[in-house]
């Protein structure tokens, strides 16, 4: 592999982490990325494209902040433009991330709510509440009762083993979460479990709770369906 | 008609169809383009395979085949004709009520035909209401809060101007207000299809009846917790419709939230045809059954009395139709159309 090959591969494992915010997967596996050019001076442009030309601005903002910052910390990295492609916003979010502008400074006269920050901090929630329903429902598929699931810890958690081979990416990710989401820091006797509000869940209340989760994953496979579904679509009309 | 192997009649009106004009010729700009596009995305991405469309078809189609999709290969009775206007993006408009009207007035016994207001034009809107009660007796209203107008990217059903249409609703007996809450075509951070809208206006105006079209998806929840409140807010079905196909578990996973917090009396079925075609849809409708596991897990059952309510007496209620008197009227129009 060449230089250029190694930088490359290098920068698409850094966007692997960036995440679409509505859906909780990343922009790689979306298949979002069109293009990365990379020049002899640590420049890099990333082009990508979303199921729509009319996907709010405010998620394809945070998507093109987000590229934008996780690509920076690559040492050899001077600069990062993301380039949004054919989207009604286009050239203002192109221009706005590449200057390090605020969403609020590009859309300020356009926009009602100050911004991303909320916004990123919504979805995380999101995020953390499905992914603790595929946990849960993994354990009690297991056979694990209520009561044994309401009661692990988060070492107990880790070591905990399953048959699904799915299981530790579900788990990883979960706690992954779940440490995000903490106001402090995290040690193995913390409860593996904790409602959105932080409280303790209780084992009578878990069916109730699991469907509560239930409508917010329906809510996100829904945007996942349409977005793969539209991206495709999107793909072939543009052959 | 819809006949069930055992040979009963299932009286299907569609709550949700367009007769749009979205070629070329008709696009005003980019956003023209891209709008229908992106429906051609939905179209593509949800359709079985058998069902797709060419682009040039899906862009203009004309009554014709609206009629033959529904009424002759499709299992449709009586379908609900929705304006949506987009005058910024289209020369003409999308499909307006007045464009709508033309197929209308040929088969009047196939079609209910409602119409729209944007409270955006202030007094213009309560005159327009007032023609379109005068001209096409409407009975219903299909609403689109994300719907640009110069400068604006939107508007919300709780908004001054907004009231004072409904107000004026109640006074001329338009009941029905179908209301487009559904994927996030957003302009910037404003939530256009946000909908918690409807929780006002339906709190407000109790006489009529707000119809959220694709329940609210991907918000399902807030709307079902609006609808258990609102006693006069009900689910529209297009769009959550056409993932019967690719994705059934999901359909049923869906409808099963419906069923337990809306019940089977408020759940409308709609084709947003030309979106999907209403055959595949009601075939595959009707040969459904919710897995046992979420039968179990909600309580709840999509029970063959459940799907005649959701294809078509639910609708017939909230639009006074007789289904008896209407079966007669449909056979005198076929046979008159025989003979002509």
């Amino acid at each position: 592999m060449d230089q250029q090959e190694i930088r490359r591969q290098e920068v698409l494992a850094r966007l692997e982490r960036v995440t679409d915010p509505e859906l909780d997967e990343s922009v790689t596996a979306l298949g979002f990325i069109k293009d990365i050019a990379i020049d002899a001076a640590g420049e890099v442009e990333i082009s990508f494209r979303l199921p729509t030309y009319w996907c709010s601005a405010n998620f394809a903002y945070l998507m093109a902040d987000d590229m934008r910052s996780a690509v920076s910390t690559l040492p050899w990295v001077n600069a990062v433009r993301p380039l949004l492609l054919e989207h009604m916003y286009a050239e203002a979010i192109n221009a706005g991330v590449a200057r390090g502008a605020s969403f609020k400074e590009v859309f300020g006269a356009e926009i009602t709510d100050d911004l991303l920050e909320g916004l990123r901090l919504k979805f995380l929630r999101k995020a953390f509440q499905r992914r603790q329903e595929v946990v849960l429902r993994a354990l009690l598929e297991a056979g694990w009762t209520p009561d044994a699931v309401v009661g692990l810890n988060l070492g107990e958690l880790g070591v905990l083993v399953l048959q699904a081979p799915e299981w530790p990416a579900l788990r990883l990710r979960y706690v992954d979460m779940r440490t995000r989401l903490a106001t402090t820091p995290l040690g193995v006797d913390d409860p593996a479990f904790l409602t959105l509000e932080g409280a303790q869940l209780v084992p009578e209340r878990l069916v109730a709770h699991l469907q509560a989760l239930r409508t917010v994953r329906l809510n996100m496979e829904f945007n996942g369906a349409i977005c793969r579904g539209l991206l495709a679509a999107r793909e072939a009309m543009a052959e | 008609m819809y006949r069930t192997k055992s040979g009963e009649e299932i009286f299907i009106i569609d709550g949700h169809v367009h007769n749009w004009d979205a070629s070329p010729e008709n696009q005003r700009n980019i956003h023209g383009k891209q709008f229908i596009d992106c429906f051609f995305g939905y179209h593509s991405a949800l359709s079985p395979k058998e069902e797709l469309w060419p682009k040039a078809k899906f862009e203009k189609y004309g009554a014709k085949t609206m009629y033959r999709d529904l009424f002759v290969d499709g299992p449709d009775d009586m379908a609900i004709i929705q304006p949506t206007y987009l005058l910024d993006f289209y020369k003409k408009g999308f499909n307006t009520t007045e464009q709508n009207a033309a197929i209308v007035e040929k088969h009047p016994e196939r079609f209910i035909l409602n119409g729209a207001f944007d409270p955006r034009d202030g007094e213009r809107a309560l005159d327009y209401l007032h023609e379109l009660k005068e001209r096409y007796g409407v009975q219903g209203l299909k609403l689109y809060t994300a719907e640009w107008k110069g400068s604006s990217r939107g508007w919300k059903l709780s908004d001054a101007d907004a009231y004072r249409c409904f107000e004026l609703c109640e006074k001329l007996g338009i009941k029905n207000i179908h209301v487009h809450k559904g994927p996030t075509i957003t302009p910037l951070d404003r939530d256009a299809f946000d909908v918690a809208d409807v929780d006002h206006a339906a709190t407000d105006f109790p006489n009529l009846n707000f119809i959220v079209e694709h329940v609210g998806l991907p918000r399902l929840e807030d709307f079902c917790w609006i609808a258990v409140q609102e006693a006069n807010v009900y689910g529209g079905l297009a769009v959550a419709m056409a993932f019967i196909h690719s994705r059934p578990r999901y359909f049923a996973e869906m409808i099963a939230e419906l069923l337990f917090w809306l019940g089977e009396d408020r759940i409308l079925f709609g084709s947003d045809y030309a979106i999907w075609t209403p055959k595949w849809l009601v075939e595959k409708f009707m040969a459904f059954e919710l897995p046992e596991d979420i039968k179990k897990e909600r309580g709840v059952d999509l029970s063959l009395t459940a799907k005649k309510k959701i294809l078509g007496l639910n609708a017939a209620k909230l639009y006074g139709i007789d289904i008896e008197k209407q079966k007669k009227k449909l056979k005198a129009a076929a046979n008159k159309m025989a003979a002509d």
